[in-house]
């Protein structure tokens, strides 16, 4: 009997593996509401407030891409995950989207099977330190004790780095930033290492950030941005436009306070088409004409986006830098609504 | 007549396989064995199947590629342009480090425990009753955890035993340092004579064996007992000594030194792995020594009581009487310990060690995004180990247990 019991669950899972799923945005229809995988908890990227609301640059994203789906930027579910299993949650559709900081490598777009539908922040790897370490350069590590999250491609870049330039190191890996906080500021090890902006977001909540600086090098590329399963080429391109809505939004002076005004009509054809008050992007899409109205009306453009959470008036405090537009000298750049 | 009673001896019919008692059980079991291997082999094919949809069909020469990552505790040299299968190496190298190390203290400290939980001194068996059933009783991760935090946050950090007027000092004159980053202790170096003064080293516990022996029939003829303990000490020590000398002291000790941002030269250590031996220690010696405990109450009364009219010491009675009696009940379930304890150094992951599920199983699996053929070459991997210590305690269990003839 508990033979035949055992037999039976078992094909039963195999069936359901079996069964192809449809496309993800019937999927996310039919749920009402977006699965978006996010950060364990970097202040400024995506963490919880003290009600529970999960707040930040990445949860932004997924808020935009959930407004434009479902018609509602509070109709997500975010599931955090750490470094190591983010992929797995992803490929296995426990996920629909992942907004994580995730850095846009050719092995995870090719190998991995995923699409990266654009980058939202471009980053690179630095190095924070104790101020009493006296060390003013990356260059100056050798046999330094190095905390550093495992499973990223900070890891690799890490060894790469002193193997150029001739150093030794003793990495102690860890699974997030909450420990790596535990470790640093116990002085397990002298330096933390990652993305130079979940440095500065690191920082921003210690109890003393001024005992704390980041080392001037930046020693990799890290394009950070949303991805999608590949495969499913109308769901990317919903996320892909999303953030360029964002974007573009920003290039063209759309913001949350104009937004009523400018989708009346406007005189720029390029903001009509956008907010679909000419043409058929959205029904192209597989959306409503009002899409990117929604998008823009959760959160702001993109320059808003990275002003409330990650900016200078934030206590992470980054300057836009190569994140500003490239009509102000930055690398943030869409194709065009056309 | 008597031609006609004789059984239709080879006349088989096929009807018989199900109706005949004497075949029916087997075909019954071939038909159920045919179905569950088709039945695997049905799930095995959806699964690949699925997988060549998703585009992930199993492939294992990521294991060729440079890993790409450091390892901070390696037995065996390895650098980041090392393949995955170094990488894989020297992970189960350190899964079997943290596991021998663990099944060691584990026994002794079991052992102990267990022993002295049947001790008629009140406090003393009151406390192991209290230690067993507060290690047994707490999930292993949070004693691994707890340790680790212990570690990282009690005991100073290297910066601290800098300067004239240090915070910190090393102890045992200066040789052993206990740091936030693990323990530094002195490192034994080996110079060109070391070699013969190991192999007296070995002869001299070859010699132990043949002592014992030698003494054991003498005492059988003889009635005799020799201060054993002291004679085997001092063939342990004393030529090993002599040709250290003799070689010009060719093993020296190189000490633990503080330089730049840690202490340098020495044996580091880590404090992950001390972390997790002592945690996995800790927690299966609870369970051996119950098993201990239930071993020597298993040997009836009688024969301690039978002993002692010998006008055996108490002592002697459980080192020759209870104990070889006791094992028989005792090894059994501590081959399950010493399975578990290996099993469970897979939580390792928790504080950093790098064992087999954190090479393999973490960066490389992350990195290569292959978690398919890493989990099942990682299941492959425990498989044999388990099934390895099993082999070789059985065997010691097959020379201990009872002997029917």
């Amino acid at each position: 009997m508990k033979k035949s019991v055992l037999l039976g669950t078992i094909a039963a899972m195999g069936v359901m593996a079996g069964v192809a799923s449809a496309g993800t945005l019937d999927d996310v229809k039919a749920n009402g509401v977006l699965k978006c995988g996010v950060s364990t908890g970097l202040v400024g990227f995506a963490a919880p407030d003290a009600n529970g609301n999960w707040e930040g640059f990445d949860v932004d994203i997924c808020r935009a891409v959930a407004a434009a789906v479902l018609g509602d930027g509070d109709a997500v579910q975010f599931v955090p995950l750490s470094s190591k299993v983010r992929f797995t949650a992803l490929s296995s559709g426990e996920i629909d989207m992942l907004a994580r900081n995730t850095t846009w490598t050719f092995s995870r777009d090719v190998d991995l099977g995923f699409t990266f539908t654009g980058v939202n922040y471009y980053d690179g790897q630095g190095f924070m330190v104790r101020k009493d370490l006296g060390v003013a350069s990356a260059t100056e590590l050798d046999g330094a004790t190095i905390c550093i999250t495992t499973g990223t491609t900070t890891e690799l870049n890490l060894a790469d780095y002193f193997r150029t330039n001739g150093m030794s190191y003793e990495p102690v890996p860890i699974e997030n930033n909450a420990e790596a906080m535990q470790q640093y500021l116990s002085g397990a090890c002298d330096v933390y290492t990652t993305d130079a902006s979940a440095l500065a977001a690191t920082r921003a909540s210690f109890e003393t950030p001024d005992d704390h600086m980041l080392l001037p090098e930046i020693v990799s590329k890290e394009p950070l941005g949303p991805l999608v399963r590949e495969g499913d080429e109308p769901w990317g391109d919903i996320v892909r436009w999303t953030l360029n809505a964002l974007i573009t939004a920003e290039e063209l002076g759309v913001t949350k306070a104009n937004l009523e005004e400018m989708a009346a009509g406007t005189d720029n054809p390029e903001i009509n088409r956008m907010l679909g008050t000419e043409g058929n992007l959205g029904e192209m899409l597989g959306l409503d004409a009002d899409w990117a109205q929604r998008v823009i009306a959760v959160g702001g453009n993109y320059g808003e986006i990275f002003e409330a959470n990650i900016g200078e008036s934030t206590a992470i405090g980054l300057s836009r830098g190569l994140n500003a537009l490239w009509t102000q000298g930055g690398l943030i750049y869409t194709p065009p609504f056309r | 007549m008597a031609m006609a009673d004789q059984p239709a001896a080879k006349s088989f019919r096929l009807s018989m396989l199900l109706y005949d008692t004497r075949y029916r059980s087997i075909t019954i079991q071939i038909i159920m064995l045919g179905l569950f291997v088709a039945g695997v082999w049905w799930l095995l094919d959806n699964m690949y199947s699925n997988l060549d949809e998703l585009g992930k069909r199993p492939n294992f020469t990521f294991l060729t590629a440079p890993a790409g990552y450091d390892i901070n505790q390696r037995l065996i040299e390895y650098s980041s342009q090392s393949t995955n299968a170094r990488a894989w190496l020297v992970g189960l190298l350190n899964t079997l480090l943290v596991a021998v190390m663990g099944c060691i203290l584990a026994t002794v400290l079991g052992v102990s425990i267990g022993v002295l939980r049947l001790s008629k001194n009140w406090i003393i068996a009151r406390l192991m009753t209290a230690y067993i059933e507060i290690f047994r009783n707490v999930p292993l991760l949070l004693l691994i955890i707890f340790a680790m935090s212990i570690f990282i946050n009690i005991f100073p950090q290297p910066k601290l035993f800098r300067g004239e007027d240090a915070l910190s000092s090393m102890y045992f004159w200066d040789s052993v340092a206990f740091t936030n980053r693990g323990w530094y202790i002195p490192k034994p170096v080996f110079e060109s004579g070391s070699m013969i003064v190991g192999i007296v080293f070995l002869l001299s516990i070859a010699g132990i064996f043949v002592f014992g022996r030698w003494a054991k029939k003498r005492q059988e003829a003889t009635g005799e007992i020799l201060p054993n303990f002291w004679i085997k000490l001092g063939i342990l020590v004393i030529p090993a000594v002599v040709f250290y000398y003799i070689m010009g002291q060719p093993i020296s000790l190189n000490y633990p030194e503080l330089k730049g941002f840690n202490f340098k030269g020495g044996l580091h250590l880590r404090n992950s792995l001390i972390a997790l031996w002592l945690a996995l220690s800790l927690y299966t010696a609870a369970f051996i020594a119950e098993a201990v405990r239930a071993g020597i109450m298993a040997i009836d009364k009688g024969q301690t009581e039978a002993a002692a009219a010998l006008g055996l010491r108490p002592k002697r009675i459980m080192k020759l009487v209870v104990l070889p009696q006791a094992l028989r009940v005792i090894i059994p379930p501590l081959i399950s310990q010493y399975l578990n304890l290996t099993k469970n150094s897979s939580l390792a992951v928790a504080v950093g060690y790098m064992d087999l599920t954190g090479t393999l199983g973490g960066i490389t699996l992350n990195q290569t995004g292959r978690a398919l053929e890493s989990i099942l070459l990682l299941m492959i991997t425990y498989l044999a180990i388990s099934l390895s210590i099993s082999m070789v305690m059985n065997f010691y269990n097959n020379s201990v247990k009872l002997k029917e003839r």
